[in-house]
């Protein structure tokens, strides 16, 4: 099972240092792939954040009406093909969609643009960080929160000055992760965004996509690719492993 | 420890069913009329789809024992497959670029190929017609979403020569409005048949009765319009070699070139070597 583990990846290598004429390649839609990926995964992270965060810990501390329904949707995406969240963003946000044709009375069209490249990453993404932060924030004592209440913290204060510094390291490891997952994405992106360079052609659509017409692209596309993920990996390996561990005792708190 | 075992048990299993899976195709290629079925690899352009399925059933139905398996997909991808030595039988492409490349590859022998159809484009738009588009040169108007077959696939390859005879501007103004770049030309017309995009290129084969309820047809006058050759051939190293032949000749046959006229393909330009 190792062995079919491994000799995938030191074929994709091999193949790829054996490539002819690597060096002379078209470089043009790499770069135009690498940067359109980066800035976007980049604009879908921060999405993630700012909009998974408050969610995660609303999930974790309060109790209402729906809650297990939409932990359910909110965990979906992780476990559904992504051609599945495609089509599913398609019929939501496409021209004829439930969203879609509101938005197209203001002159806005998600299909084929940016926009749609990013909604795929956030999409299928952002489960993967909300999950770690709901299940870190589930993790930490209501003690905190409420001896933080007692010395008179406001409520922002206490989500801003006290659960966030406690969970940093797994909000960051899930932030990774989801990065990484945004960075792959390719199912949802070739249905929703389309396949243009330049515009909506990100890494994974370069790799597919110059199969057909330049295998070195392909090839130098993966390996970057696969670079990018071994350096996620090793990110979340290097935050598993510093210390102090999440679970210690936090010195503000005395 | 007794979750390993459980997991080792399972391990052995899966090799056991590895191995039971090739076992099971060589058999297959057992000649017809054993109890097996042979199956005969088609690597088709997608614009053939519905026009092969049909083919294939009838084909099918003459020799007992065999079933068609089809690859449909840009005949681009198709031949980059078949140079990465993807076994198959037969390959039917919708230009000769692409065959070409793979008779280069050595998988297609020089000289076996045969025109067996031809196609023309036209022009695309959902039902309601959103951009409003009446002509070929309304597709360089500004904001008209446009989607075409990338480059490689041969609807594009077509696409460019007629938009190659248009003046320099509408050329320019044309490819500005390309929003999605698809891998075959059946995805150009999914796209255009869910209403994501003003227009799109595709083959007027490709119009099949299902589509042209949901799409508008533009047609592109023939004085513009490109004769799109298609040439079929089997392959060097095909499998089922005597099959191979024989869907071949089928496929020349006047019975499948009125199914073939039938979805929308017109004769061959020249019934010989390209």
């Amino acid at each position: 099972m190792a062995l079919f583990l491994v000799i995938p990846f030191i074929a994709l290598i091999w193949r790829a240092a054996t490539l002819e004429g690597a060096l002379a390649l078209n470089q043009l839609p790499i770069i135009s792939a690498v940067t359109l990926s980066l800035g976007t995964t980049a604009i879908a992270v921060v999405l993630m954040v700012i909009l998974g965060t408050p969610l995660a810990y609303i999930l974790s501390r309060h109790r209402f009406p729906l809650q297990r329904l939409i932990t359910v949707f909110v965990e979906l995406p992780i476990v559904m093909p992504p051609v599945v969240a495609g089509l599913a963003l398609l019929s939501a946000f496409g021209r004829r969609g439930l969203v879609g044709i509101p938005l197209a009375h203001l002159n806005i069209t998600i299909p084929f643009t940016l926009a749609a490249v990013v909604l795929a990453q956030l999409f299928v993404a952002s489960p993967f960080y909300i999950r770690a932060a709901q299940s870190r924030f589930d993790s930490l004592p209501r003690e905190y929160e409420d001896a933080a209440a007692v010395d008179g913290a406001s409520r922002w204060a206490i989500f801003w000055r006290v659960m966030l510094p406690q969970s940093a390291r797994a909000l960051l490891t899930g932030l990774i992760v989801g990065w990484a997952r945004a960075l792959g994405e390719f199912g949802a992106t070739m249905l929703f965004a389309g396949n243009l360079q330049g515009r909506t052609q990100t890494m994974p659509l370069l790799v597919y996509g110059a199969l057909e017409q330049d295998l070195r692209v392909t090839f130098v596309t993966a390996l970057i690719l696969l670079a990018l993920a071994v350096l996620a990996f090793t990110l979340t390996r290097w935050l598993a492993g510093i210390s102090p561990p999440d679970g210690d005792t936090p010195t503000f708190l005395g | 420890m007794k979750a390993k075992w459980v997991f080792c048990l399972f391990l052995v299993w899966g090799l056991i069913g590895c191995r039971a899976g090739p076992s099971g195709d060589a058999a297959s290629d057992a000649p017809a009329g054993g109890r097996r079925r042979t199956e005969l690899t088609v690597f088709a352009a997608a614009s053939l789809t519905d026009a092969f399925n049909e083919l294939a059933a009838t084909f099918a139905a003459q020799n007992p024992g065999v079933q068609v398996v089809f690859n449909f997909a840009g005949s681009s991808q198709l031949a980059a497959q078949l140079r990465e030595g993807v076994p198959a039988d037969l390959f039917a492409s919708a230009n000769t670029t692409q065959m070409q490349a793979v008779i280069e590859a050595g998988r297609v022998a020089a000289g076996t190929d045969v025109l067996f159809v031809s196609n023309r484009l036209t022009v695309i738009v959902p039902a309601d017609n959103p951009a409003n588009i009446h002509a070929l040169t309304d597709l360089a108007q500004p904001g008209v979403q446009l989607i075409l077959a990338v480059a490689g696939v041969p609807v594009r390859a077509y696409t460019d020569e007629i938009v190659a005879t248009m003046p320099a501007e509408f050329q320019q103004r044309f490819y500005a409005n390309l929003v999605s770049e698809e891998d075959n030309v059946r995805q150009v017309a999914a796209k255009i048949a869910l209403g994501e995009a003003d227009a799109g290129i595709v083959y007027t084969s490709d119009v099949t009765p299902d589509l042209a309820r949901r799409v508008q047809q533009i047609p592109i006058p023939a004085a513009q319009n490109v004769i799109a050759a298609y040439p079929i051939a089997p392959l060097a190293d095909a499998p089922h070699p005597e099959l191979a032949q024989r869907f071949l000749d089928f496929i020349l046959s006047p019975a499948a070139q009125a199914v073939l006229a039938r979805w929308g393909f017109a004769p061959p330009p020249a019934n010989e070597n390209p």
